[in-house]
């Protein structure tokens, strides 16, 4: 019987140390479900903070998986810019008819006050209750928007890409005002008792933009805004591609990456796994149809490729598990980590097989 | 168009083609490069804001070229395209202007519910129902459009796109769709290829 021999806290920051902790830790990434958990829709599950953090803390003891995750949804930072957000009945809410209409708009735009906005003050409560619950047992993980990526929710897709291409003194107007935001956003939840940041920024991935504007784009902006978060930072490219732009990703000052299944887990760990943490990379969307055995296999790929040495979280690629996975299909993932996840590793090779 | 410079893009149409024929630059030149650059979003080589702006390109070069009734006059399979209870219209744009540059017309429905998406295409006489999706809620909605568009009691070919089915690319056969496509130029070879087999259906 493999059995668990730390706390989730003592594994994680073991595996961010790039050394193997007991087991592979496993973050299930599971901000919807604590809705369906409570059979309310997500609008009103995310109403009241005190019961996103409880929620949350029953799931993680349920699943035993490593860490308690302070995402509400993507959108949330619009809504607390006062842009529209829509809801839906069984997925994540999406950002509604764009806030910024043209350049004047992005003059008068000014980031909020996390500890005073009522929006934000819910998640920043949510992060407070579930510290109060689980001491320093547990990774609790913050969440926010990249000043690079948010502007899709702010302007629309297409209005942000003509406005990156055509526009550049607005876009950069755009980007300093975001990036204000962002840190003050990041610190108040680190003030709040959030162990790490998760800094969403799909944008940067060559999915979106080409992979040669990196440095001066997107790895620029991280690099200054990462900078000034006074705490760990995770990013993530929600299962856009990042192998291209890995060694750049790491000098951005991350500790840790997500990492997308078209991305090759075990190349990315040959090129960067020394110095930053992979996290990823199930494929979230297939889970939804797969069945124990394919589950386990990919559970086993994953673990076989990235596992060796630690510097590795096993988790869903995209940062968020869609509601339609079943409890059931977490039952089995988390089976599999408790098979084919404890160190030593079945068959991995170590600096002593020569 | 990968470097995202319309004017340079302009300047070797009007310099190397030739510009009484531009049906032909449209078919040989303009087509084609947008289907390579889709395919080299697939393979991960290109980005999407680059295939979003080639797109764009495309489509103010189709309408400088094309006079308007060869624009609008296509005589191919009547398409039409839509997204599902969602507001982000990126994927949709994208797939029109793609579209447009080939000479293609998509009638564009904007933001729809299942029952509508299926009463405007029964109303129209769609041939080829196009669905831009980028949320999974939306993508699985799309079996309701199946069920909507069999009780208006028409069978459009049904055409799905989006970050949801790019992931999982069996999706689209759950949800009762008859193609897929992986990028917005894929829309091109989705429909000359649904053309052909229209008189089968």
């Amino acid at each position: 019987m493999n059995a668990d021999t730390m706390t989730p806290m003592e594994r994680v920051t073991t595996a961010l140390g790039h050394r193997e902790p007991d087991r592979v830790p496993l973050f299930l990434l599971n901000n919807l479900h604590g809705a369906r958990e409570s059979g309310l829709s997500p609008r009103e599950y995310f109403s009241d903070p005190i019961r996103v953090a409880r929620t949350q803390v029953a799931l993680q003891k349920r699943h035993q998986h490593d860490c308690l995750y302070a995402f509400f949804y993507a959108a949330i930072e619009v809504e607390a810019l006062g842009g529209e957000v829509c809801f839906v009945e069984e997925g994540p809410p999406n950002a509604g008819t764009p806030l910024l209409r043209d350049p004047e708009d992005i003059e008068r735009l000014e980031g909020p006050n996390a500890n005073t906005n009522p929006v934000l003050k819910r998640v920043l409560s949510a992060i407070a209750e579930m510290r109060r619950r689980v001491g320093e047992t547990v990774p609790i993980i913050g969440v926010v928007m990249s000043p690079f990526s948010l502007p899709v929710m702010q302007l629309g897709f297409e209005a942000y890409l003509l406005t990156i291409f055509e526009r550049p003194d607005s876009f950069w107007e755009l980007v300093q005002r975001n990036r204000e935001f962002c840190v003050h956003w990041a610190n108040a939840q680190i003030d709040a008792g959030a162990t790490a940041i998760c800094y969403f920024d799909p944008v940067s991935s060559p999915t979106i933009m080409p992979a040669e504007h990196y440095a001066k784009i997107g790895g620029h902006i991280a690099r200054t805004t990462l900078a000034r978060i006074r705490g760990p930072v995770a990013t993530h490219m929600a299962s856009g591609i990042t192998a291209p732009i890995a060694e750049a990703i790491a000098d951005t000052g991350t500790v840790a990456l997500g990492v997308g299944d078209a991305d090759d887990l075990g190349a990315l760990k040959a090129c960067i796994g020394e110095r930053v943490t992979l996290i990823g990379n199930l494929n979230g969307l297939r889970l939804v149809h797969q069945e124990a055995g394919e589950i386990t296999r990919n559970v086993q790929r994953a673990v076989a490729a990235a596992g060796p040495g630690g510097g590795f979280i096993l988790a869903d690629n995209h940062g968020e598990l869609p509601w339609q996975v079943t409890d059931e299909q977490l039952a089995v993932l988390r089976e599999a980590v408790t098979i084919h996840g404890h160190y030593p590793l079945a068959g991995a090779r170590t600096d002593h097989d020569g | 168009m990968l470097t995202i410079d319309r004017y340079q893009a302009r300047r070797i149409i009007t310099e190397y083609c030739d510009v009484d024929a531009p049906q032909t630059i449209v078919d040989d030149v303009i087509a084609p490069a947008l289907e390579a650059i889709g395919d080299g979003w697939e393979q991960g080589t290109y980005s999407l804001a680059q295939v979003y702006m080639a797109g764009r390109i495309c489509e103010e070069l189709a309408d400088d070229l094309l006079p308007p009734a060869t624009s609008s006059g296509h005589s191919g399979p009547r398409v039409a395209i839509g997204v599902l209870d969602d507001y982000h219209m990126l994927g949709k744009r994208m797939v029109r202007a793609i579209l447009h540059g080939a000479a293609i017309d998509a009638i564009d429905y904007g933001r729809c519910e299942a029952w509508e998406l299926a009463s405007r295409a029964q109303n129209d006489d769609i041939d080829i129902l196009m669905i831009s999706t980028l949320m999974l809620p939306a993508a699985l909605a799309v079996e309701d459009v199946r069920r909507a568009l069999t009780a208006e009691g028409i069978r459009p070919w049904l055409v799905v796109g989006g970050a949801p089915f790019r992931l999982d690319p069996d999706l689209y056969h759950r949800v009762g769709a008859d193609r897929m496509g992986t990028s917005a130029s894929d829309a091109i070879r989705i429909v000359r290829e649904l053309e052909g087999a229209l008189p089968d259906r």
